[in-house]
């Protein structure tokens, strides 16, 4: 397979949702042929220019699998098998990424906060952002102001993203942002956060810079804040 | 012709009734069958008991002859065990025949009533009074006399209402120019030239059976090819309770019988006015009365396809009017459906009635509660499931679009379970990949089931807002069917008919 074969296989498996080789995709009848993660490893293998594979086959196939989603053809599981592709892709390129001269759209850490063990759509968000081409820190769930503080910190991300799906939880979320205040970091990292029982209305209350409706809706956030 | 025909949905019966309980009914049915018997208004009818063995004797009764026929519990075993347990029902385009089997609970939803009135919906905005700027859509509805347009119009609908499989006309045609003497092949013609879909109707008038029978003829293609797909059936309520058989309807049963086409030998007594209220006794009593019927049909022709057809009701206790969606019709209905698979008998039965008078809340309980549950009981042939309200005195467009979703939602909620040892094997595959993840989640996995069909769509008529938009919503959706292409029947099949079944009414032919 040529280099242009792989980069558009690749494309047609992003659109697909097809991680590996045993998946089914959104047609019938691709399971056992190459996908996603088998591409790329060819790519890295055949030494492809990374970037060649990031703008040809996983930036465009996003938007069209976007469209699909817009018309109503793709439903949220096809658009989530879709975004695992590229972060599968993502990160199996990581090392060569930088030396293509590949930028990723900033660092994004993200977290239920602590006495919340709900982490469904934290998990939904965490795969959008990453498959979006955000290098995405997941800490997890019930996760401490402190711990979250601290990773905010060291990684000197530029998002942070807090998850709550309970009444009782949810005030975890202005603790932090006022321990980041109290750290002198607030001004670096934009905080967005989501969850049930959120609303606009408390993301003003607790001084958030955005509220997400869903995955979907921090995404456009996200490309607003970017620009 | 094709072997194709309707899968409609195979259910694994919810069954109410022991075998033991079964038994006693049975039994219960027989001996009411030898006595008190049946009082027979048809002379032939009682001859014809009386050449196979029954005991029969003429009496008087408001200055009429009455036949009393007392029947013998062997005479009805045999009849009904020479039943067929299965067959056919016709339709237009084959793919839509419908596949009757006593021994497999396959469920297929229809039509039915014969309402005298259409209910029309439309939409209007109220204010507040409290607040002028607050607005509401709230229906308005608007009672129209059935006519031959409006029953061309509803087996339009029905022809594109997916979960509907067969069709008994829902509306009355009251037509100046319409008879009763050309009321069989106006009604007939409206329905056959608008649908593809099995038809079913009541017979007024024996005498015009020939002109009906020839206009399906004609479009079946020939007499020999009607009775391979009989496109159309009848249904005949040959008793009046309790255990009366009225001689215009045994009339039109021999002539049924004699012409080689289905019929339903349907049941409708109500319990607490013309059946015992308790189960046990309206259940026995309907239960002789179609198997008399049965009996009868199998006497005139060995072997001729008949259903059970079971509509029993119970009466309010406030008027007397039949109360159809409440606990007892799910009973009495769910015991006649377990007697009929007893019979290997195809059973028609009945869902969807209630006595609300429009679409809403009160009308999605009394459906919903009948629908799910005679679907559950696995009867064949389930008719009055679209469109009806006010008991079965008005149909609703609107109202049968919901059905339908509804009917829909049953449907794929008593599809067989897809569990076997390979689906469990990939059951453990699925949550061993998805647990190495770091997500630990099923979404995409979803979407081979998606994609199978084998998840269902949300409700299709709900609102994201705080205000319910069911009506509004499938007042769009019966819009949308209103513009569609009507499938008539091909031009020379309408010109044939209209030069050989006199009384039809031109204004039907503007239709093609």
């Amino acid at each position: 397979m040529n280099e242009q074969e792989i980069i558009e296989k690749i494309a047609f498996n992003v659109i697909q949702g097809r991680v590996t080789e045993e998946d089914e995709g959104y047609d019938e009848g691709l399971e056992g042929q190459p996908a996603v993660a088998e591409l790329v490893q060819m790519v890295i293998e055949q030494r492809i220019d990374a970037k060649k594979v990031v703008v040809n086959a996983l930036t465009g196939s996003m938007e069209t699998v976007g469209d699909k989603f817009d018309k109503g053809e793709y439903l949220i599981p096809d658009m989530l098998a879709s975004a695992e592709c590229v972060g599968a892709a993502m990160d199996l390129l990581g090392p060569h990424l930088a030396d293509a001269g590949v930028q990723s759209k900033g660092k994004f850490v993200l977290a239920t906060v602590a006495g919340d063990l709900h982490d469904i759509g934290k998990n939904i968000v965490g795969i959008m952002l990453k498959g979006a081409g955000f290098d995405v820190l997941d800490l997890g769930n019930d996760v401490s102001s402190e711990r979250i503080v601290a990773q905010v910190k060291d990684t000197g991300a530029r998002y942070l993203g807090l998850s709550a799906l309970l009444t009782t939880t949810m005030r975890e979320m202005g603790a932090i942002i006022k321990t980041l205040d109290e750290e002198g970091m607030r001004s670096q990292v934009q905080v967005l956060i989501g969850g049930a029982p959120t609303s606009q209305s408390f993301a003003d209350e607790i001084g958030a810079d955005a509220y997400c409706r869903d995955a979907f809706h921090a995404i456009d956030i996200l490309k607003q804040m970017a620009g | 012709m094709s072997d194709a025909f309707r899968q409609g949905t195979i259910v694994n019966p919810y069954e109410r009734l022991n075998s033991d309980q079964i038994q006693h009914l049975h039994r219960a049915s027989l001996a009411i069958l030898a006595e008190p018997g049946i009082w027979c208004y048809s002379q032939r009818a009682a001859d014809l008991f009386a050449s196979a063995g029954a005991k029969v004797s003429e009496t008087t009764e408001h200055g009429q002859p009455v036949w009393r026929v007392s029947l013998p519990a062997g005479l009805v075993e045999e009849a009904v065990a020479k039943t067929p347990s299965s067959f056919i029902l016709g339709a237009r385009d084959p793919a839509n025949r419908l596949m009757l089997d006593a021994q497999t609970p396959r469920i297929y939803f229809g039509s039915g009533s014969e309402t005298n009135v259409w209910l029309e919906t439309e939409m209007h905005t109220f204010a507040s009074t409290q607040a002028p700027e607050k607005t509401l859509r709230i229906p308005q509805y608007r009672e129209l006399r059935g006519s031959a347009d409006l029953l061309c119009r509803a087996a339009n609908l029905c022809e594109h209402l997916t979960h509907l499989d067969f069709f008994i006309r829902p509306v009355n045609i009251q037509d100046p120019g319409v008879d009763e003497t050309n009321h069989d092949v106006n009604k007939f013609f409206a329905s056959l030239n608008n649908i593809t879909k099995h038809v079913q109707a009541g017979l007024t008038r024996l005498e015009s059976l020939p002109d009906v029978v020839r206009m399906a003829e004609i479009i079946a293609g020939g007499k020999e090819a009607l009775r391979r797909n009989p496109l159309l059936s009848f249904i005949a309520c040959v008793f009046k309770s309790p255990l009366q058989l009225v001689a215009d309807t045994a009339d039109k049963v021999f002539a049924i019988v004699e012409a080689g086409l289905p019929l339903v030998i349907s049941s409708s007594p109500q319990g607490g006015s013309s059946a015992p209220i308790q189960e046990a006794g309206m259940v026995a009593q309907i239960n002789a009365e179609i198997l008399a019927g049965i009996t009868m049909v199998q006497l005139i022709r060995e072997g001729a396809p008949v259903l059970y057809g079971s509509v029993p009701v119970r009466a309010r206790m406030d008027d007397l009017h039949d109360l159809y969606g409440c606990p007892e019709f799910n009973q009495y209905n769910i015991d006649c459906a377990q007697l009929a698979r007893h019979y290997q008998v195809p059973c028609y039965s009945t869902a969807g009635v209630g006595d609300a008078k429009v679409p809403g809340a009160q009308a999605m309980f009394e459906k919903l509660f009948t629908h799910l549950y005679m679907a559950m009981t696995g009867a064949q042939y389930i008719h009055y499931a679209f469109g009806l309200l006010d008991r079965t005195n008005t149909f609703c467009p609107v109202q049968a679009v919901i059905d339908n979703e509804l009917i829909g939602k049953v449907k794929h909620c008593l599809r067989a379970p897809k569990i076997d040892e390979d689906e469990a094997k990939a059951a453990v595959a699925m949550v061993n990949k998805v647990m190495g993840t770091s997500h630990r989640l099923y979404a995409r996995h979803a979407r081979k089931a998606i994609h199978a069909g084998d998840v269902s769509e949300p409700f299709a008529f709900g609102a994201k807002d705080q205000q319910d938009r069911v009506v509004e919503l499938a007042l769009a959706e019966l819009e949308s069917i209103d513009r569609q292409p009507r499938k008539h029947l091909p031009q020379p099949v309408v010109d044939e008919i209209f030069d050989r079944v006199p009384g039809i009414l031109p204004s039907l032919r503007q239709w093609t």
